[in-house]
Formats: structure tokens, C-alpha cells, sequence
């Protein structure tokens, strides 16, 4: 290799990558998919060849996919370079038997920690040598992996949507009427109650350090003073229904684990029964801030299966909106961040005035204040009256850049803010990229890597933004970046105001019944979270094959563990905060 | 409904001179007592899903639920008069919710925030999602939306308010005597799937008749 891998392009570097593992890579050559097929047995070598030659030092997402018919599993993993440019796809296929086991990715990257278990817990492939193989999203001791092609939900009808009994026949009956329970119950055969032992939650209790170096002899009496403490899912500071397990020596962490699930929704096998367009309000209800931003992920994702282009305006409609969305996300953070830090309710109420506005607009476009389903496949669904544009361009021009600089006058002096944030570390550039952290958190570490730069999509390549970095990587400079992510972002406002051209705001007739093409798809966006990706499997049926959220707050909590440990328990709170997870996203 | 309208502290048709108004009442013992519970309803500070969010933004300046005597949210069910249901219940966090039920003291209201809590919602099919709170705890007021807006959920409220309005301290069910517990809600399982043990008669007889089959 003469070039530096960080230029190759995506062409070089697959002829350069089946070249170097002739025996064990290949291309994908399924119509509609792109990528590789690596071998099983190699597939940590060709990783970690990716990640040190080809310079792929992000793992986006890891995801499963389940082909019954073929009696295969597929694991699909997807790799960025934090210096730019498209993804990597690459898969794994296992044989369809008891167990699916595949080698894990956790040592190349830590990222994939999280992801490898919840394919485990939903789609029960086994991914040798993770040392913390535990369900994620569901309980241990639940039964079946949902998300397997012939699992059947309690509630289930059909395979796919529209179901008869609705539509066209429609002669609806309750869901609970079908199952014999009369609930949404799905027991195994021959169960009773009596002999059943519900199991424990030892496994996750083992998984601290503490209890890892119980049979080290010499150290019992020094681990003697440790403490287990449970925090959530009932928690007023961990932001929705969080549980973490938290092992103290004193006030200080040794070890932290999250647990999940509380609020699993299984938006993945919902979608799987939908259609396509049917998926779009359930987007809304992944990050419920966001609902713009989620919209414009999936939007994409099936654009690109589709071929299908968008609409000038509509480009310029949507990108009003997500950095509409972005700006009152985090405002909503900064006031919640403080009410974290104990200054209960009156910043928080200061962000949520400026937030009402926002979702005044929203409400006005879309008919909804916080759960949108704006986006269509082509466009947005209605177009932006002249009133309500303008009333746009004077929160971007007067009101929110006001409001900004009396948040940051009021609050980034403050003495108390300012000594309880700074020096405290959050993460640096290279865990935060081995744990495939993205979003603010990655930038404020010292890594400019943002979509709307690092990958255009849409027209952000039109705008004349700065990416915002921060250096230091603590938690001052993760609160400080929000402010200049908000500036950044007005920005983008303010040229996309003025640029917006008149026309249709759809390419495509409006239809209920999208056709696509069969195929792969992941379509990615920076949410203000971090990055949100779609990834979106199509065999030609109205319904989509597998559909998958890559959730950035789901995978930024990867590394709340590194975060944590060595840190007091009362700056522990503020660190979450830091991350700003939303557990609808987290848990999906 | 007239006759269930809120009419202020007064027994009506009793006339108080003007200039003692304000320091003199005539009412009954059921109206002090109601009139007192239901301007200081403290919700129990507790978000579960987007709905949430909307319960945020009502208690934010611009609806200010305080208004209505709400605005107190306290963390811990100890000190709780209602438990707002605002969001998705899924199977894994219901037993959680029960208890925190159950630690609350009497007397104590359960308010279905959006169509989640009330039915299932969108997510009504999922293997993971309790297709209603009610199946569980007993609710006073439902409020459709999904999320139901500020407007929505402070009328939910006002609904509460009435319904305290209606009830009369001979008959509430926290004063009944060898009554104490009669709102207890024993704790689900989670076995292979989420387990009612209220119903395991239930399951029993279901495994026995599948042996009988096999
Ligand atoms: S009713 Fe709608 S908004 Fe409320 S929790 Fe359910 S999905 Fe979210």
C-alpha cells in the first residue's frame, strides 16, 4: 500500500482488502447489498487489519440479521473512519443451529460490548470470548430470542401489515381475544407455577469487579468495605427509566454496570410486521426529543433503497427542522444538566420556554408538538406556510441567539458551575472512539467528527458551518459545546432561510404503499445525540425484512463504565447527564 | 354532571354576610376535606416515556400545572397522593411500578397518561409491552393522546379533582375498618414471560389440560 490509508476511497480499499485476504473475504454480490463476507473464523483478524491498516477506527453498529429460509444468520457490522468518509459493511454468516456462535469483535472494539448482547438477548447469536454475555434488553430467564424470524409475539396476527382483520375486510378484534390467556402472555408449554424458580439477578451482581476477585485470598479483607448500591429504574436523575449497579469502595466507583430494558419497546419487530411508510411515526418515539431528527434517518435509509431523489425544498425544509430540533435539544440538556447538579427546576424551566416556541413551529407544520411524522420518502409530508416561516426567521435571527447569550452570561461564569465542571474528566479522544462513542461527546474529546461534515447527506454540504471541537475532553468543555453546537446550528438556520427555494415539497406522488426494491440500506444522520443510523434489510415485500435502529445514546452508554470509574458517586449523576441519553432511544 | 361542579368551600343557599365573608365558612366536614386534597394532589416524580416529556412541559411555565395545586412532585412514593402513569409499561419495569404502588400511602389515585398506559398504545403488540396499566392498578382517569397535550393532561387533572370532589370520608376506602391493605397489588414475576400470580389458578389449569392433550 503506497497511499496513507485514511485517502484510500471505499473502492481502494475493498480491492486492497480482498487482496490482502484472498481466501476469507468476499464481496457481498446479493443484489441491492454491498460489502464483504468474511469468514467466521478469521473475522477478528480482517477487524483488526481494518481497524489499524485501513484506518476504520469507529465501529458504528453491530446488528444480526436472520435468514430462516436459508437456515443462516448474518451479523453485519458497519465502520467509519473518524476522519471521514462513507462506511464499511462488512458480515459474518454462521449456520442456523443451537448455538450461532460468532468470535467477538470486543477486543478490536470496545463499542461493539453492547451491541454483540443485545443480538445475543434478541436474536440469541453467541458471540464467543465476550467475557459479559448477558441478556440486555429483556430479563434473564425470558424466553426465546424475539427477534428470530419464527418467534411469535403473544399478540401476534400476521406476518405483515396491513392485517385482513383490520384491513380491507375489517372485522377487528381485540389482540387479547386470540391468545388463550386472554393477555399478552406467551408461556411455554407444561408451566406451572409451583416448581418454577424465578432466577436472580446474580449474573449481573458477578459482573462487578467485587465479585470477581471474591476468591483472591489476599485482597477479601481489603474489598471488605464495598458496597452494592442500586440506583434506578425508579431514579429522579438518571433520565427515564435507567438502572445502573453501582459497587462503591467508600464514595469512590470501582465499578458500574448499566442495566437496561425498562422501557424496551421492541420498535425492531414492530417494524418488521410494518410497512415501510407505517414505521415512520414509530421513529418519533425513539429519541422523543428529536422526533425531526429521527425522521431524517430512516427517511434516508429508504431513499437509498428506493433510488429515489428528494426535493429541493424539502432538502431545505428538513435540515430547518433537525437544526430546529438540535437547538431546543440542547437547551433542554443544559437545563436538565443543572437541575442534576441539584439547581432543581429554574434553569430547566428558562430551556423549556425557548423549547415551547420551537414546538410551536413543529405543531404548526406537522399537527404535532412532539411526535412529528414529518418526514415522507421524497420529502416532507406538508409544506412550510409563509407565516410560519417567518415567524422562524425571527426566533433564528433575534430571539434564540438572544436567549443563547443570556444562558451562556448567566451560567458559564457562574463560580459554583464552573468548579463543580471543569477538570473532571469525561472521556478522552481515543476511548471515546474505541467505545464508538459519537455526538458532542466524541467532539468535545478533540475529534471533529460530525456526519454533517464527515459524511454529507442532504444538503449540508451547502452551508458554511464549522464543525464544533473542544479539546479537553471534560466536562466542562461537554457542556461548553452545546452552546457552540447551538450557534453552529443557527448558523445553518440562518443560510438555510435565506436559500430556501419554492417548488414542490415531494418528489413522488403521496402513496400509502411505497414499492422497494430489494436490498440493503443504512441511512445515517447526526442526531443530536450522536449518530443515528437506520439499518434497513428489503426482500421486495411491502414490508421491510429487518429493520434496525443504531442508537447513539444506546451505544454512547458503552461507555459509561470507563467514564465512571476512580470518580465520586455524586459526580456520577453528572456524567450520565453528560452522555444525554434518552431511554427511548437507549432501549427502543 | 352539573350537580358534580366544583362550587367553592361554601354550602351553597347559605348566606354570609358580606363583610365577614372571608373569615367565616359554612360547609360540611366532606367538603373541608376534599377542598383541602384536592388543591394539593402531589404526583409522584416519576417519567417512564415520551409521554413524560409532555408532563414536563406542563409543569413549565407556560401551563403551569401549579395552578392546580400539582406542582409538587415528589421522588419518593412515601409522599405521594397520585402516580402518573406517563408512558409505555413494559413487562421488565412493571414490577418496579407495582411497588412503588404499594409503598404509597392512602389515599392514592392512578392517572393513564396516553394511549400507552391506557391500552397498550402503538406498541400494544410487542412481547415486551403491558398492554395497559390497568391490568394491574386500579386507574381513576384516562387521557387519550399519545402524548396527550398539556392542555390534555391539566383536564385529566381537573377530572381527578371532581372525582375527589364526589367522595365522602364515611365511605372512602382508606377509613374502612379491616381494610387497610385493600388496594395491595401483589408483585408480578418475570418468569419465561411476565407472570400475574393473581391468575396462577389460571395457568395451572392450562398446563393440566396441555398434559391431558399430550
Ligand atoms: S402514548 Fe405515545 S407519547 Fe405516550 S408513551 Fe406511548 S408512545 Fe409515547
Amino acid at each position: 500500500m503506497t497511499a496513507p490509508a485514511s485517502t484510500l476511497t471505499l473502492d481502494l480499499v475493498s480491492a486492497s482488502l480482498v487482496a490482502r485476504f484472498p481466501d476469507f473475504v468476499t464481496a457481498d454480490a446479493r443484489p441491492g447489498f454491498s460489502g464483504f463476507i468474511v469468514k467466521k473464523e478469521n473475522l477478528v483478524e480482517v477487524a483488526t487489519a481494518l481497524r489499524d491498516e485501513f484506518g476504520f477506527d469507529l465501529l458504528s453498529s453491530v446488528t444480526g440479521v436472520d435468514y430462516l429460509a436459508e437456515n443462516k444468520m448474518e451479523v453485519v457490522y458497519h465502520a467509519h473512519r473518524t476522519t471521514g468518509g462513507p462506511g464499511l459493511v462488512f458480515k459474518v454468516q454462521a449456520e442456523r443451529v443451537d448455538p450461532v456462535e460468532v468470535p467477538s469483535l470486543i477486543d478490536v472494539w470496545a463499542g461493539a460490548d453492547f451491541q454483540e448482547r443485545e443480538a445475543w438477548d434478541l436474536l440469541g447469536i453467541k458471540f464467543t470470548g465476550h467475557p459479559d454475555l448477558r441478556r440486555i434488553l429483556m430479563w434473564e430467564g425470558f424466553e426465546g430470542h424475539p427477534l428470530r424470524k419464527d418467534y411469535k409475539e403473544a399478540f401476534f396476527e400476521e406476518e405483515t401489515k396491513p392485517y385482513k382483520s383490520r384491513w380491507p375486510e375489517g372485522n377487528h378484534t381485540y389482540a387479547e381475544f386470540k391468545n388463550p390467556f386472554r393477555d399478552n402472555l406467551n408461556l411455554p408449554e407444561n408451566f406451572s407455577l409451583d416448581n418454577y424458580q424465578p432466577q436472580t439477578e446474580d449474573q449481573l451482581y458477578f459482573s462487578l469487579e467485587r465479585s470477581s476477585q471474591k476468591h483472591d485470598v489476599g485482597r477479601e479483607k481489603e474489598m471488605g468495605d464495598h458496597m452494592v448500591v442500586n440506583m434506578g429504574p425508579h431514579h429522579p436523575s438518571t433520565h427515564g427509566v435507567l438502572r445502573v449497579a453501582v459497587e462503591l469502595n467508600g464514595e469512590t466507583i470501582t465499578s458500574l454496570k448499566p442495566v437496561m430494558g425498562y422501557l424496551h419497546r421492541n420498535h425492531d419487530k414492530i417494524g418488521e410486521r410494518n410497512t415501510y411508510l407505517q414505521i415512520m411515526p414509530y421513529t418519533d418515539r425513539l429519541d422523543y426529543f428529536n422526533s425531526m431528527a429521527n425522521n431524517f434517518g430512516y427517511a434516508i435509509a429508504v431513499e437509498k433503497l428506493m433510488k429515489i431523489p428528494v426535493a429541493e425544498r424539502a432538502e431545505y425544509i428538513r435540515v430547518i427542522m433537525t437544526e430546529l430540533s438540535r437547538i431546543q435539544n440542547h437547551l433542554i440538556f443544559i437545563g436538565m444538566l443543572i437541575n442534576d447538579m441539584g439547581s432543581m427546576y429554574t434553569p430547566s424551566l428558562y430551556a423549556f420556554e425557548e423549547r415551547e416556541l420551537i414546538l410551536d413551529i413543529f405543531e404548526a407544520v406537522s399537527g404535532a408538538r412532539m411526535m412529528c411524522n414529518y418526514f415522507r420518502f421524497g420529502g416532507v409530508v406538508r409544506d412550510v406556510p409563509e407565516d410560519v416561516l417567518r415567524k422562524i426567521k425571527d426566533l433564528v435571527h433575534d430571539r434564540l441567539p438572544a436567549k443563547t447569550d443570556e444562558m451562556e452570561r448567566f451560567l458559564n461564569e457562574n463560580e459554583v458551575l464552573v468548579a463543580r465542571l471543569k477538570g473532571i474528566h469525561v472521556l478522552n479522544a481515543e476511548e471515546a472512539t474505541h467505545h464508538s462513542v459519537t455526538g458532542p461527546c466524541l467532539r468535545a474529546a478533540g475529534v471533529p467528527y460530525d456526519l454533517r461534515r464527515a459524511d454529507p447527506y442532504s444538503v449540508y454540504d451547502r452551508f458554511d458551518f464549522d464543525v464544533a471541537v473542544r479539546y479537553n475532553g471534560d466536562m466542562y468543555d461537554n457542556y461548553l459545546i452545546r452552546f457552540d453546537e447551538i450557534r453552529q446550528s443557527l448558523r445553518i438556520l440562518e443560510q438555510a432561510l435565506k436559500q430556501i427555494p419554492g417548488g414542490p415539497i415531494n418528489s413522488q406522488k403521496p402513496q400509502y404503499q411505497v414499492r422497494v426494491p430489494a436490498g440493503e440500506a443504512y441511512g445515517r444522520v447526526e442526531s443530536p445525540k450522536g449518530e443515528l443510523a437506520y439499518y434497513v434489510v428489503s426482500n421486495g415485500k411491502p414490508n421491510p425484512y429487518r429493520y434496525h435502529v443504531r442508537a447513539p445514546s444506546f451505544v454512547n452508554l458503552t461507555a459509561v463504565e470507563t467514564m465512571c470509574k476512580g470518580v465520586k458517586i455524586a459526580d456520577f449523576v453528572v456524567l450520565l447527564a453528560m452522555l444525554d441519553i434518552v431511554m427511548g432511544e437507549v432501549d427502543r | 354532571m352539573e350537580e358534580n361542579k366544583y362550587e367553592g368551600l361554601n354550602l351553597p343557599n347559605y348566606n354570609i354576610p358580606e363583610d365577614i365573608q372571608n373569615v367565616v365558612s359554612v360547609t360540611t366536614i366532606d367538603r373541608l376535606y376534599n377542598w383541602g386534597r384536592r388543591w394539593s394532589v402531589w404526583p409522584l416524580m416519576f417519567g417512564l416515556a415520551c409521554c413524560a416529556i409532555e408532563m414536563i412541559a406542563a409543569q413549565a411555565s407556560r401551563y403551569d400545572m401549579a395552578r392546580f395545586g400539582m406542582e409538587v412532585m415528589r421522588p419518593t412514593p412515601r409522599q405521594a397522593d397520585m402516580m402518573l402513569v406517563s408512558g409505555t409499561v413494559t413487562k421488565k419495569m412493571l414490577p418496579s411500578i407495582i411497588r412503588l404502588y404499594n409503598q404509597m400511602p392512602e389515599p392514592k389515585y392512578v392517572v393513564a397518561m396516553g394511549a400507552c398506559a391506557s391500552s397498550g398504545g402503538p406498541f400494544k403488540e410487542g412481547y415486551n409491552v403491558v398492554a395497559g396499566i390497568d391490568k394491574f392498578l386500579p386507574v381513576d382517569v384516562y387521557i387519550p393522546g399519545c402524548p396527550p397535550t398539556p392542555q390534555a393532561l391539566i383536564a385529566g387533572m381537573i377530572k381527578l379533582q371532581e372525582k375527589i370532589d364526589k367522595q365522602s370520608i364515611k365511605k372512602v376506602r382508606w377509613y374502612e375498618k379491616g381494610k387497610v391493605d385493600s388496594n395491595y397489588v401483589p408483585m408480578p414475576i418475570l418468569g419465561p414471560d411476565l407472570i400475574d400470580v393473581r391468575r396462577s389458578a389460571e395457568f395451572e389449569a392450562a398446563a393440566v389440560k396441555k398434559e391431558g392433550v399430550a
